[in-house]
């Protein structure tokens, strides 16, 4: 693999930067591997690469249905925080937090994470309670949370409004080492360091049917013909459902929309994250200057990559409310993404009915910063075929069981 | 020198002059003018600075595909950064300031990033700032942070206000040029309501410039001719200066009416959303030229051939004493007509072509200028202004073969048609050989419901480029007034060809193509497109992303196609395999306070008042939300801290009398021969067998099995039941039982009602609660007559009331339902007999220390969506006999049957302090990834004035096996808290103060 450092970028910028080389190969497809991950987003390439760094298994191929990163790796809000309420889901955040701290240099490729802190406003009591009893138990879970006061609020995002009148602000939960990365250059980072190893990244390669005797995965059909495979691990996120159903499978996962959009750029004024969950919606700004908001899921299941237009409205009267400044700037983008909920709205990584076949979905509203971390756990799944400690809560039987990991106690909005 | 023409401008009004504000100076321009018709004709053709390199630009377009020419428009309230120069229309006392520079427009020192441009093609980021590690937080980062963003953010709220509105109409027209017009007098002609939407001030699109007459009559004088045939029928609604910029399904659509924008402070609405359901829409939104891919195409003077028409015809703006003319088509002869007839030089046409025998091209040579074929640009000179063109073959390589001077360039690499919001809701496109560009493709339209096509194009947007063409399209060939409409799109009819040229000339070497921009304000160049390329972010996706092509505020207009065919070029591909990006709404940026309307302030959400509202705002009580409900939290005396506050009412109730306002609590009336039957499937009791005039408390859960409310179930005749909910559950839980009615049981005769605002609730608390009662008058209230659980109909002081004899703070207590309209009258009525016996009122905190004191449950506190009634010892209040109800099945499953679950105990802490809230009971040991083991936690925590010591209910491993040992409860801080398990009664165990 090339290095990239500003050493590089000196030596190439006199030819002109002719010298680069691909970021990822493109081959042909083998006859089989040892595991193939479908899904090359951020999920399924982080997978394949801690399969290949944790265990030195490298024979694996990534099959991706259309370009890599192109789910929702890249439409989603960008934020990472571990302020989570359960154990196994402090646990998995945390750890992909921790991974994303140093990922920029562990894949030679700058993935911007910048842990510029992260608020929850608190607006009612009830609210306030909640956050305190979640820096309660990031206390014991080692997750680094406080409560501050509507001052500190203030003075941490001068632009917001702490007062009202409907909804005054009481406090914030804060998460300092949250914040946010450049979503594209981990899906992109992963790819690259994947290909390194040896790895095949397939992509416009659509899985049509899996194969499998006696209970075992024994390859996939794809427009690019059969591939044989040892393992066959499942990220696919929205179309998880399809997927298992080619498998011989039901999950417990329903589909639905969520939306995002981005304002025009403006000069930087709001270095952290805010979430606010009364009123339903939350903003970060970008390197880049643009006002990144986030807000609901529609309330029907549906595979358009649009959504209904008053979540939009709905987000943006919050959001104009909390931070009145933003009234006269424009929505430049809006866009959907389609989110694999789970009943508990938590994630499944887990063995399936099929002994060699795993799979890794679920993530609703917040996957992009888990990725490091169930990429990891995921890793660990499929090479030792029993879950480790960071996955073993997650498995799809936990709802027969009743065994859930609720976190709709601590975020009532997307995210 | 751009200036303003002695004569000429068809939308200029030379009586009235206007005076604004650029980067404070004073500059004159006419009603009429764009800001950046106005700045030209100041000879201010510098007008920003791009986003990556700080390149001084000039404006490049005249209309919403304008990249450069932003501006900080207005300030204070009225800031708006990033504003269109090129859309803004020109009002007296404008304030604007250009924007990304410093320390001025014309110094920038960002500009050291355009010197060190070869160090920074696209995605260098990606492959720098990587160590050390802290940097990019704190150094790297803010740098980057700074330097990039572009117009200035605002500081305050904003000053003016925004309408939102609906509309619906047969036939939406979208684009109120030639095409769009003959569209709705079509539809109007077929007595459709219809609603025609143009973006700009005026009718008529691009042909009052492009052409001279339609049918022989002058073009202005046809435009005002149908337009007043339009406005005068009542089948047709013409609004201006709106942009369609959004289609949804079933035929939605969003439209921006900028109201004021040109009228700033005058009162009116700011913006108007318009929201429109529409059975059809036309689109007749036009086509965008594009520019040409040349060394210096960014340099300030060097502009889009149609926008330097569109200023000399309509503003009488010269871009430039002497224009260069670069083509691939014959529509920038026309700029260089108008230019000749308005007596400017053009010095040459630069034509790519090998031949150009058109009309137009003719046209030009017999107006005696110089047309060079299969000519291009190899170079623009110049820095802040185009000084020249250095010229070359476009089949070379850039060999200069002569200099031209010039101050302006005007250029067309063909035409884009404007298929946005034909894509928007799933509509298709086909590249079209012949024009060069995408075209809606008529067999894959956006559909209705029903499979029909839901959006029909017209015009240029369907690639019909010349007026002729549309004419022909629209109009039968009958007669001219019989107008006709296509199912789905107009077909262009092959009259106008535009041969691809993607890069000038066509083997310019990397250092021309570093130099040639693409996407103007992020700074994308074609040799940016063909390293993406190379390293293998080879989908136009990922050169999207990886390049910023298209991302700026320009939304990609002007760049898309150029980029795409560039990298479509890069991998040897055709163009439609390479594909488009997706468009998405909005086709051009919407203010979010549009979006956001009137909501906001007091009215940002609904504000449900109860009855006695006034009363509470009157008497100072501090509120806090529950849902949309406003509620007294407390009702603080001059002096008195909330924590005084709520001490003195809990004392005052448990020692006289409280008051406290219930209407809030959701009252859900069910009603039906199967009413009793119903509720025995909602709650986890039995609710059938109530008697007529008892109360019974009820729990309802999910399927899953988790407890999700509970309330008091009153029977006030044989198939009649009133369900109390709680305050923040009574929407949810009429919805819930709507739900299963209308989707599970819809066979079940059952009717429920959600009467929560039909009625005033006052709970009537304490020791001295029925002397109130008694003092008022009218029923009996006894303890015989009215026992505990026992509801009565009635008359209290000659108020109409129903009273429940039901207690939530353990005190003596009757909630008494009034109808809303006597709610506030009854209530001062009770504080008037309550007065000599102690009356105060108390709020929502006062009702939570109590409840709490008595070990009561608060749906929220003690649960949370993850406990089941079992954990909280309400096992009496599931019934053993019942087949079913929700949620039995769920608490069935093992982990929810496990005797190892956290259950509900008291705590009394071993010093008397309060836990505090949200704290855990610790265990020992870590689990598997290194957490604290945990065994419990705290659900409610006070300290009791009562009691006067902290008291608190939590769950807790095998709790009720646990009495009298000591656990410990983890703090913020890190010390722990030690507390003693004990039950969950705190006061008056035996219920005597509630029976009397």
């Amino acid at each position: 693999m090339q290095r990239y450092s500003v050493f590089a970028i000196a030596r190439e910028a006199v030819r002109y930067h002719m010298g680069w080389e691909r970021a990822w190969a493109s081959p042909q497809p083998k006859a089989s591997y040892d595991a193939i991950i479908v899904g090359a987003g951020g999920h399924g390439l982080a997978t394949a690469y801690y399969l290949g760094k944790n265990f030195g298994i490298t024979n694996v191929a990534v099959i991706e249905k259309g370009w890599l990163g192109g789910g929702n790796t890249g439409r989603n809000t960008t934020i990472i925080r571990s302020n989570y309420l359960q154990d196994p889901s402090a646990a998995i955040y945390e750890k992909a937090r921790s991974l994303y701290e140093t990922l920029s240099q562990e894949l030679n490729y700058n993935v911007m994470f910048s842990p510029r802190g992260l608020l929850m406003l608190g607006q009612t009591h009830h609210e306030v309670r909640g956050y305190l009893r979640t820096v309660h138990a990031n206390t014991l879970q080692g997750v680094q949370t406080e409560w501050i006061s509507p001052q500190r609020v203030k003075e941490l995002v001068p632009i917001i409004n702490i007062d009202g009148p409907r909804y005054p602000i009481l406090g914030a939960l804060y998460q300092a080492r949250g914040g946010t990365a450049r979503h594209d250059a981990v899906a992109w980072g992963y790819a690259r360091a994947c290909s390194a190893m040896g790895m095949h990244i397939i992509q416009n390669c659509e899985v049509k049917g899996v194969r499998s005797e006696n209970g075992q995965v024994t390859g996939i059909d794809t427009t690019r013909g059969f591939i044989g495979c040892k393992k066959l691990g499942m990220v696919v996120a929205g179309h998880s459902g399809q997927l298992a159903e080619m498998a011989g499978f039901r999950l417990p996962i329903e589909a639905v929309a969520l939306q995002a959009l981005v304002s025009e750029p403006i000069k930087p004024c709001m270095d952290v994250v805010v979430m606010a969950n009364t009123v339903h919606g939350y903003m970060s700004q970008s390197d880049k200057g643009e006002m990144v908001i986030g807000g609901g899921t529609d309330g029907f299941n549906n595979y358009t990559q649009r959504g209904s237009f008053h979540h939009i409205e709905e987000t943006l009267r919050a959001l104009v409310e909390t931070f009145p400044m933003i009234s006269r700037l424009k929505m430049l983008r809006q866009w959907g993404g389609i989110v694999d909920m789970t009943g508990d709205r938590s994630p499944l990584i887990s063995k399936t009915p099929l002994g060699n076949c795993f799979i890794n979905c679920g993530w609703g509203t917040g996957g992009f910063k888990a990725i490091p971390g169930s990429g990891w756990a995921m890793a660990e799944l499929m090479a030792k075929g029993e879950p480790g400690p960071l996955a073993e809560d997650f498995s799809m039987w936990r709802f027969k069981d009743g065994q859930f990991i609720d976190e709709s106690v601590a975020a009532g909005v997307a995210h | 020198m751009s200036t303003r023409l002695a004569k000429g401008g068809r939308l200029i009004d030379r009586t009235a002059a206007m005076d604004f504000h650029f980067n404070g100076k004073v500059m004159r321009g006419f009603a009429g003018d764009t800001l950046a018709a106005a700045l030209l004709a100041n000879d201010q053709m510098l007008m920003g600075r791009s986003f990556k390199y700080h390149r001084p630009r000039g404006v490049v377009g005249s209309g919403p595909e304008e990249p450069n020419a932003l501006v900080n428009l207005g300030r204070g309230a009225r800031l708006e950064p990033n504003q269109r120069a090129t859309t803004t229309e020109l009002f007296d006392g404008l304030e604007a300031t250009s924007q990304n520079h410093w320390p001025s427009l014309e110094f920038d020192v960002g500009v050291v990033n355009n010197y060190a441009a070869r160090f920074m093609p696209a995605g260098f980021y990606y492959k720098t700032f990587i160590h050390p590690r802290p940097f990019w937080k704190h150094v790297f980062e803010p740098v980057i942070r700074r330097a990039a963003g572009l117009g200035k953010a605002p500081t305050e709220g904003d000053a003016d206000r925004y309408e939102q509105a609906y509309a619906f109409c047969d036939v939406l027209v979208v684009g109120g040029g030639v095409a769009g017009l003959l569209a709705a007098k079509a539809a109007a002609d077929a007595g459709q309501r219809v609603i025609l939407l143009e973006q700009t001030a005026t009718l008529g699109g691009r042909t009052p410039v492009d052409e001279a007459d339609i049918d022989g009559t002058p073009v202005d004088t046809w435009i005002a001719a149908i337009e007043s045939d339009l406005r005068a029928r009542d089948n047709v609604t013409i609004r201006t200066r709106t942009c369609g910029f959004g289609v949804y399904d079933h035929g939605y659509v969003l439209a921006d009416e900028r109201v004021a924008d040109h009228t700033p402070g005058d009162g009116r609405p700011k913006h108007r959303l318009w929201r429109i359901r529409t059975a059809k829409i036309v689109t007749a939104t036009g086509a965008i030229e594009r520019p040409l891919s040349f060394a210096g195409n960014d340099i300030p003077g060097v502009m889009l051939a149609s926008a330097v028409r569109d200023y000399v015809v309509n503003h009488a703006v010269s871009p430039g004493d002497r224009t260069v003319i670069a083509t691939n088509n014959d529509s920038a002869y026309q700029t260089a007509l108008a230019l000749k007839a308005a007596g400017l030089e053009v010095p040459a046409i630069l034509d790519a072509r090998d031949t150009a025998t058109g009309a137009l091209p003719e046209a030009a040579r017999a107006a005696g200028i110089r047309v060079l074929t299969g000519r291009g640009i190899a170079k623009v000179k110049g820095g802040k202004r185009v000084t020249g063109v250095a010229v070359c073959t476009q089949a070379g390589e850039g060999a200069v073969l002569e200099e031209i001077t010039c101050e302006a360039v005007a250029m067309s690499g063909g035409w884009s048609p404007v298929v946005h919001l034909f894509s928007h809701c799933g509509g298709k496109v086909k590249w079209d050989d012949n024009l060069s560009a995408f075209i809606p493709d008529a067999s894959r339209p956006p559909v209705n419901h029903d499979g029909s096509p839901m959006v029909s194009v017209v015009g240029a947007a369907a690639g019909c480029l010349s007026l002729a063409n549309i004419l022909a399209g629209l109009r039968d060939v009958s007669g001219k007034t019989a107008i006709r409409l296509p199912d789905v799109c107009q077909t262009p009819d092959g009259s106008v060809s535009i041969p691809p040229v993607w890069v000038m000339p066509q083997g310019a070497p990397i250092q021309l193509r570093s130099k040639m921009w693409l996407d103007y304000q992020n700074d994308v160049k074609v040799s940016d497109v063909q390293l993406a390329s190379r390293e293998g972010y080879q989908s136009v996706e990922h050169t999207k992303r990886y390049t910023t092509l298209g991302m700026a505020t320009d939304q990609g207009k002007l760049s898309n196609i150029n980029g795409l065919a560039v990298l479509a070029d890069s991998l040897n591909e055709p163009i439609p395999q390479v594909g488009t990006t997706t468009f998405r709404p909005p086709y051009t940026p919407v203010t979010i306070g549009a979006l956001a309307g009137e909501s906001r302030g007091e009215i940002f959400q609904p504000l449900r008042r109860t009855p006695m509202h006034e009363w509470h705002e009157k008497s100072g009580a501090y509120f806090e939300p529950v849902g949309l409900w406003h509620r007294p939290y407390c009702f603080p005396r001059a002096g008195e801290t909330h924590e005084q506050a709520v001490h003195r009412e809990v004392l005052n109730t448990r020692e006289k009398l409280g008051l406290l306002d219930a209407s809030t609590l959701g009252k859900i009336i069910v009603k039906g021969p199967d009413a009793g039957r119903f509720l025995d499937m909602l709650y986890t009791g039995v609710m059938s067998t109530l008697p007529i005039g008892k109360c019974r408390y009820g729990l309802m859960c999910n399927e899953q099995g988790f407890l999700s409310d509970d309330g008091v179930v009153a029977r006030l005749d044989e198939e009649t039941f009133l369900c109390h909910t709680t305050s923040g559950g009574a929407d949810r839980i009429h919805a819930w039982m709507e739900d299963w009615l209308q989707c599970e049981w819809w066979d079940w005769k059952v009717y429920t009602a959600n009467v929560t605002e039909q009625y005033a609730q006052i709970a009537v608390v304490g020791p001295n609660a029925r002397k109130l009662l008694e003092t008022l008058g009218g029923m009996d209230v006894s303890k015989e007559t009215l026992p505990f659980m026992q509801s009565a109909d009635g008359t209290l002081g000659g108020f109409p009331a129903r009273v429940y004899r039901i207690s939530f703070s353990g005190e003596l207590s009757y909630e008494i339902a009034v109808p809303a309209s006597q709610g506030a009258a009854f209530w001062e009525a009770c504080h008037k007999a309550g007065a000599s016996l102690g009356a105060m009122p108390y709020g929502t905190e006062a009702l939570h220390v109590m409840r709490a004191e008595k070990g009561f449950i608060m749906i929220g506190d003690e649960t949370d969506g993850t406990v089941i009634p079992q954990d909280l010892n309400l096992d009496w209040a599931i019934s053993k006999k019942k087949a079913d109800y929700l949620g039995k099945r769920g608490q069935a499953r093992t982990f929810l049957a496990s005797p190892d679950r956290w259950k509900l105990v008291g705590f009394d802490t071993l010093d008397g302090s309060a836990i505090p809230d949200g704290a855990y009971i610790v265990a020992d040991g870590t689990n598997g990834n290194g957490q604290r083991n945990v065994q419990g936690r705290v659900t409610s925590t006070y300290h009791s004035p009562t009691l006067k010591r902290g008291i608190a209910m939590g769950l807790l491993k095998h709790g009720p096996q646990r009495m009298g040992e000591v656990v410990e409860f983890n703090t913020i801080q890190g010390e722990t808290v030690k507390a003693r398990v004990r039950d969950t009664v705190f006061f008056d165990k035996d219920g005597e103060k509630q029976n009397v």
